[in-house]
């Protein structure tokens, strides 16, 4: 069995706003916006090296939206920043319309995903996002796992034409990802191999899954687990494969069941190669005010979950 | 006054397009976009530095967004003949598989349009993001919307007029047609706008009335005055007062052409009081 480590405990958020700050000095047509959440989304950096390729709107995202589609006729590549709720929910038509609908190169980056956001509770703690996002035509929708991976998805898309969703969260994970490792989107990671079971997570559920997948060897049972950081295109054949593999599959992510990762691999296999599946997600309901572990714990967002979740199914085989 | 009636010819064939355009598929928008015929005409071919062979990034080109997108049938007319797409495309109105959708949009890749509107309140947004990189790109061309009166109302509207006046976006000149009617009635009745003058005014831009916006050498006057408050620190808005459906007499006066298309009757007779200068498409 693989064993990955740990290398320091980081915030996906630093990640993303490393890879700005790398961006902003190698490409010159690189514009980020933010409204009014430069720290919580690490961007200092960028706006304080190019005051002119920073633009803060202030508490409007509707208008930072319409901005960023407007800053692409003329050859800009625009970043825009903000919580992940105010970047999908609140602006939906805006994406829709001025992004989406208009293939605009933009590139919606959004922070303080999922229940980890912690004790601001629910009003902040979007769980719909991706759901949100994968609807819109053209869209890429990428959940990085830590702070190494989302630093190299932020480099990623900026060399992708297209309107692209960057999720990513607040709290500090395990950084576990190679450091400078490249980023293809699209592409699954086979983190681990295995027989018995395929546990696919997404964002800060792919730690939580080799935990897991730790656990069941102990117990005997072989997982493999597949970090599936682009939802959309979502990489068909690694699932299809896997599935065909091990008979069974768990999902995992930190969203609604309704909307997310799982639903998409559940389409790819009842499409191709129909098999047995465990949803390790929020079952339709809002989040609440807590610590981001106390919240995973109770909404079984968890290594321990998955790897109960991993027993079930392959009792379903 | 330079002669002005190669522009006055030009509004009376649009008009026809618009109507026939509308009455062909029994649907479209014609009463705002006769409201806006002469202010876009005008734009188009006295006002806007623009190059018809169309690059979507329109460096050192003036741009224009239009907000309103419902009014496409006046901005279709007004592309063609500026040469933008062939003028017998407009044939092809809100009919399955045209470039020419129900409200403008580049996903079909309709040359002349740089974002799809319709969903109203967005066109301010994008018109300055694209302001800013003109800047950003040392380009001093001058951007350019229209917005409907009634979508004024829109929320995104005040917050993108809040940030043009307070990043200095002053090479962004934003109209607005002022026909004081939308769907359900006058403005006055539906949600009244108030004094937009002071609004505008008290957001941090430039205002400049022109009372006969349908009038090609009163725009003329105005336009020029537009652009001369330009790059002094402002956004600049006009507002532009229009008859809604101008220059079929039955169509004005009312808002009641805001959505519905002329039938065979009613199209000739808009006709007649239009006669072709051009050539109709």
């Amino acid at each position: 069995m693989k064993i990955y480590e740990n290398t320091g405990s980081k915030d996906t958020r630093s990640g993303f706003g490393d890879g700005l700050t790398e961006l902003g000095k190698k490409n010159e047509n690189v514009v980020a916006l933010c409204a009014d959440l430069t720290g919580s989304l690490k961007m200092n950096a960028f706006a304080d090296n190019h005051p002119e390729r920073f633009f803060q709107v202030g508490i409007a995202e509707a208008n930072m939206m319409g901005i960023a589609a407007g800053m692409t006729i003329g050859g800009k590549i625009p970043f825009t920043g903000t919580f992940a709720n105010f970047s999908t929910g609140r602006v939906y038509d805006q994406i829709r319309q001025s992004i989406a609908y208009s293939d605009k190169n933009v590139k919606i980056c959004a922070s303080h995903s999922g229940l980890t956001l912690g004790e601001d509770g629910a009003t902040h703690q979007i769980l719909e996002d991706i759901g949100l996002m994968k609807m819109l035509p053209g869209m890429t929708v990428i959940n990085t796992c830590d702070y190494n991976q989302t630093k190299a998805a932020t480099l990623a898309i900026a060399e992708h034409h297209g309107p692209v969703y960057l999720r990513f969260g607040r709290p500090k994970v395990a950084n576990f990802t190679p450091e400078n490792g490249t980023f293809e989107i699209g592409k699954a990671v086979m983190l681990q191999e295995g027989t018995d079971v395929t546990i696919i997570a997404t964002g800060h559920l792919v730690w939580e899954a080799l935990e897991a997948a730790k656990t069941l060897n102990e117990k005997g049972i072989s997982a493999e687990v597949i970090n599936i950081h682009t939802i959309k295109p979502l990489d068909e054949a690694a699932i299809i494969a896997s599935a065909k593999k091990t008979g069974c599959v768990v999902t995992a992510e930190e969203h609604n069941y309704l909307g997310g990762l799982g639903e998409s691999v559940a389409r790819t296999l009842a499409m191709h190669h129909p098999t047995a599946q465990e949803f390790v997600a929020t079952q339709d309901t809002f989040g609440e005010s807590g610590t981001p572990a106390q919240l995973l714990e109770k909404y079984g967002l968890n290594a321990e979950n998955i790897a109960l979740k991993a027993e079930k199914v392959i009792s379903r085989k | 006054m330079a002669d002005t009636q190669h522009l006055k010819d030009l509004v009376t064939q649009v008009r026809r397009d618009i109507v026939r355009q509308v009455h062909a598929v029994s649907s479209g928008h014609p009463g705002g976009s006769l409201g806006c015929t002469e202010f876009l005409v005008t734009l188009y071919n006295e006002v806007m530095d623009h190059d018809p062979s169309f690059n979507m990034d329109g460096i050192n080109e003036d741009l224009f967004f239009l907000s309103n997108g419902h009014i496409s049938p006046v901005f279709y007319s007004v592309l063609a003949r500026a040469g933008y797409f062939p003028v017998s495309e407009l044939s092809t109105f809100r009919k399955l598989n045209t470039r020419l959708q129900g409200h403008p949009t580049t996903h079909e890749g309709l040359p002349g349009v740089r974002i799809a509107s319709g969903s109203l309140g967005q066109g301010m947004s994008v018109a300055i993001g694209a302001a800013q990189v003109k800047k950003l790109n040392g380009d001093d061309k001058t951007v350019f919307t229209l917005h409907g009166d009634g979508e004024l109302q829109e929320g995104q509207i005040w917050e993108a007029a809040m940030y043009a006046a307070a990043n200095k976006v002053d090479n962004l000149i934003s109209t607005i047609d002022v026909n004081g009617q939308q769907i359900d009635g006058s403005t006055d009745q539906v949600l009244a706008l108030g004094d937009l003058r002071n609004k505008f005014e008290a957001f941090g831009w430039d205002v400049i009335t022109v009372h006969k916006g349908n009038d090609v050498d009163a725009i003329i006057t105005g336009m020029k005055e537009a652009m001369d408050l330009t790059r002094k620190g402002k956004p600049v808005c006009i507002l532009l007062h229009t008859e809604m459906g101008n220059g079929i007499d039955f169509m004005m006066g009312s808002h009641a052409w805001h959505g519905i298309a002329p039938n065979d009757e009613q199209l000739a007779e808009a006709l007649r009081q239009n006669p072709e200068t051009l050539g109709d498409y």
